[in-house]
């Protein structure tokens, strides 16, 4: 009889690993607590750094997930996690017992609750929006002001959430400047009449394609960057917006007024992975995401025999590093249940 | 005006939104290259002005792009347009050309003495 | 502006503030500056609010405008508050309540660094020993006065006599709040509102009938600053902080500010003086300035005390234009008592009560 994994989480990586251990024999249990799969997915509308159409991706999931092996149990939380034995028993929400002979966790991550960077007003001003709000507005095709106007001055602040002693995350989370870069181009394909202003402590374009595509944001769309963390953001009687931020390479404070906030919020670790981790007794480390057992070669690695990670709960990642890192999940689940009856 | 033994202090804010930034217009629309500056700082270590005086073109790009130019005509002249910054820039930059566009934007500009 | 972000905030940073039995210290400075608002504090805890509140003849300064002004060293700083602190002790007080902003960021300042550093506290207690034989209790609650009048401050609404609103309008005052740096800023849990959004006076203003204007720089210093003013030369950078806050809250056209510290209501209103001195402008309507008020002197307008019992001549700015809008009554002549040949409407004033 074939072996069952239970995949917990149906995002990226959970996507993957569900449909790459399908393919390998196994039968697999989803489960999801939204009702649609896809997590972050279903929010973005197009990817750095080539500007696919997020729907592209979701479709390969979709289309590698669509199988009669795979069982998905979306609306579903789990409540209890044990082991017995080389047994798992999961307790959904809904009173179910899944037994389950190896466990992929892949919970992946929260966007940063931007309310908490008081000083940036987000949930206060009326145009201080984040980045995930902004891809709405670019799948609906209206980059708009509340008051439906066309915003003409759009800053974008980085690391909101992300490095800062402040809100207890020190590490960086990898993807946001690109994001930026990828945003602000986008802000000029769709309005050319604005101008757009990054303001970043450091330009952190490490992924392949990116330094390239910080240039073309430089060269073609002529995107401003200021090398500073904005302080404070305010509002005027005209309701736009006052920033004050250090023009670190002028070595002088600036201020100016725009007319939109876009907040590059980090990633963190779910709430969700949070309660797994809570029932499960699986480590997390200082930045809160689960801990693998070796950050070089075991990084699928739980502390509990059975349970492997995929993805980004345990560290920022973007799509590219997020499959690879299922696909490696599953590797390890077939290794590990080779040896187990 | 003084009174009561002291004046009111100026700002030492870049006032983003009522400075002049005409002349890094001008540049931008006959340098495209100015864009691409990353502020790097390279083309300022190699500068034979900026080792002697107080001098930085990394920093005159940003004070341009600011509008900045009361500071950008003190130090504008001080480049000798040895054309050294140009072999370091790993952005291409066509540094000489951008001192030799500002200056002309200055002359040009009737706000401006020169 | 969406007032339902900022009353989450709100709601995340309340603090414990005690209902009664207050040990009350006064500010060195504020009774010098605005002398009938400590008065109007304790006149209003004791006549209004029939709370025990406690004054000891032998507080001295608490040195934080030593400290601030870099001639206090931080040791001899927490001495001396120990000293206060004893004296409450001796008292049979618990629930410490400093009238000055500065000092009540210096309490907390220090009370935070004993619990982290206990050994200084140890040492502290030693050198108030050894220097005057006595002990001390930690303060069971530290809340500065304004916190106590936001407490209390609907019970205040309650008694009030008149309303922050334009008597001839009948729209609400708009007011300027200025909490003052070491309010929270150091420290913002222990602020009600927290740093950014202080709720402190808001409350005050909103229970009151006046509306609150929120503005860009209201986040910024009021240009006291401690050596910013202290040093004479230094003054400029002090009066370019004030009208930084002026000309950035100058479109909302408030009708008044209202303020916490003992610096902020000094040079929020002296400053307009010297400001329209060198510059010749001013920033209220109908070529006035903007009246600046501490709490307490706006509890006791509203409670209905005479306003030159509350020492508002001692104000540079004017206040008239503000009594004028809310509709209170006063006699122009008693403002100076200039005129002698007028018997003033009262046989004494609060100052010497
Ligand atoms: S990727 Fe960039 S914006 Fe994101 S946390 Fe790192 S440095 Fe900040
Ligand atoms: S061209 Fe000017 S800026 Fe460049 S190295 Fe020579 S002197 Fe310096
Ligand atoms: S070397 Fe080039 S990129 Fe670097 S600061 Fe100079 S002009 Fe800018
Ligand atoms: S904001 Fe400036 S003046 Fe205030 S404590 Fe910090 S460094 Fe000092
Ligand atoms: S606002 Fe002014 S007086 Fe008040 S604490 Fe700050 S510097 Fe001191």
């Amino acid at each position: 009889m074939s072996k069952h994994v239970v995949v917990i989480g149906a995002g990226v990586a959970g996507l993957e690993a569900a449909g790459r251990l399908s393919k390998a024999g196994f039968y697999v249990s989803l489960l999801e607590k939204e009702v649609k799969t896809g997590g972050h997915l279903n929010d973005w509308y197009k990817l750095f750094p080539d500007r696919r159409n997020s729907s592209e991706v979701k479709h390969y999931l979709d289309k590698l997930t669509l199988n009669d092996g795979i069982k998905i149990l979306s609306g579903t939380t789990i409540e209890k996690f044990s082991k017995r034995k080389s047994h798992f028993s999961i307790i959904t929400d809904k009173g179910n017992e899944i037994i389950a002979d190896a466990v992929v966790v892949a919970t992946g991550f929260d966007l940063f609750k931007s309310a908490r960077k008081e000083e940036y007003g987000y949930g206060i001003y009326d145009n201080v929006i984040t980045s995930a709000e902004l891809e709405g507005m670019f799948r609906n095709d209206k980059i708009a002001l509340c008051n439906g106007k066309i915003p003409g001055a759009i800053g974008i602040v980085h690391c909101v959430g992300s490095r800062d002693e402040k809100v207890g995350n020190l590490y960086c989370s990898k993807l946001c400047c690109v994001t930026a870069v990828k945003q602000a181009i986008e802000i000029c394909e769709h309005l050319p009449e604005s101008k757009v202003f990054c303001f970043y402590m450091d330009m952190r374009m490490g992924g392949a394609h990116y330094e390239e595509l910080y240039r073309e944001a430089q060269e073609k769309w002529g995107v401003n960057f200021i090398r500073g963390k904005v302080s404070e953001a305010g509002e005027t009687i005209n309701n736009r917006l006052v920033i004050k931020v250090e023009d670190t390479l002028a070595g002088r404070p600036l201020k100016m007024e725009l007319d939109m906030l876009v907040l590059m919020a980090g990633m963190e670790m779910s709430d969700g992975g949070k309660k797994i981790a809570g029932i499960s007794g699986l480590n997390t480390g200082e930045n809160r995401f689960f801990s693998a057992a070796d950050p070089h070669y075991g990084s699928n690695i739980s502390n509990i025999k059975g349970v492997f990670y995929a993805g980004t709960c345990t560290a920022p990642m973007n799509i590219t590093e997020t499959i690879s890192h299922a696909r490696a999940a599953v590797s390890e689940v077939m290794d590990y249940l080779k040896d187990v009856n | 005006m003084e009174k009561f033994g002291f004046t009111i202090s100026k700002i030492r804010q870049i006032d983003y939104d009522s400075n002049d930034r005409s002349i890094a217009d001008y540049i931008y629309e006959r340098e495209p290259s100015f864009r691409l500056c990353i502020e790097c700082g390279g083309c300022s270590a190699t500068c034979t002005t900026g080792n002697y005086t107080n001098f930085s073109l990394r920093e005159l790009h940003i004070l341009i792009k600011r509008g900045e130019n009361s500071q950008v005509i003190e130090n504008l002249k001080k480049c000798m347009l040895c054309g050294k910054c140009i072999l370091v820039c790993p952005r291409g930059v066509n540094t000489r050309n951008i001192v030799i566009l500002a200056r002309q934007a200055f002359q040009k500009s009737d706000s401006y003495a020169i | 502006m969406i007032t339902e972000g900022k009353k989450a905030i709100w709601s995340e940073y309340q603090k414990e503030i005690a209902d009664d039995k207050f040990f009350y210290v006064r500010s060195c400075i504020r009774q010098n500056f605005f002398p009938g608002s400590e008065v109007a504090f304790l006149r209003i805890m004791r006549d209004v609010l029939k709370k025990d509140v406690y004054e000891h003849p032998c507080h001295t300064t608490c040195s934080g405008i030593g400290y601030h002004g870099d001639v206090v060293p931080v040791e001899t700083a927490m001495t001396v508050v120990a000293r206060q602190f004893a004296l409450m002790t001796e008292a049979g007080y618990t629930n410490y309540v400093p009238s000055c902003i500065t000092s009540f960021g210096l309490y907390t300042e220090i009370l935070d660094t004993w619990h982290h550093f206990p050994e200084v506290e140890g040492k502290v207690r030693e050198q108030l020993k050894k220097a005057t034989g006595r002990e001390f209790k930690i303060p069971g609650n530290l809340a500065h006065a304004s916190d106590v009048i936001y407490k209390f401050r609907k019970e205040i609404a309650a008694k009030a006599k008149y309303k922050l609103v334009n008597k001839n309008t009948g729209e609400p005052l708009k007011v300027v709040d200025h909490i003052g740096c070491h309010y929270a800023k150091m420290f913002p849990s222990k602020g009600v509102g927290g740093a950014e959004y202080p709720y402190v006076l808001t409350g005050m203003v909103e229970e009151w009938g006046g509306q609150i204007v929120d503005y860009p720089e209201r986040r910024h210093c009021c240009g006291f600053g401690f050596r910013q003013y202290l040093v004479q030369a230094n003054r400029g950078f002090s009066v370019a902080c004030s009208k930084e806050k002026f000309e950035s809250m100058e479109p909302f056209k408030p009708d008044m500010i209202i303020t916490n510290c003992p610096g902020c209501p000094m040079f929020l209103d002296r400053w307009q003086y010297v400001i329209n001195e060198m510059e010749g402008k001013k920033y209220g309507q109908n070529g006035e300035g903007i009246p600046v008020f501490t709490y307490e002197e706006v509890a006791g307008l509203v409670l209905g005390y005479d306003p030159w019992d509350l020492g508002l001549q001692m104000h540079q700015t004017d206040c008239e234009p503000v009594l004028d809008k809310i509709g209170i009554e006063y006699a122009p002549a008693d403002k100076y008592k200039l005129d002698v040949k007028t018997p003033s409407s009262k046989s004494h004033n609060l100052i010497s009560v």
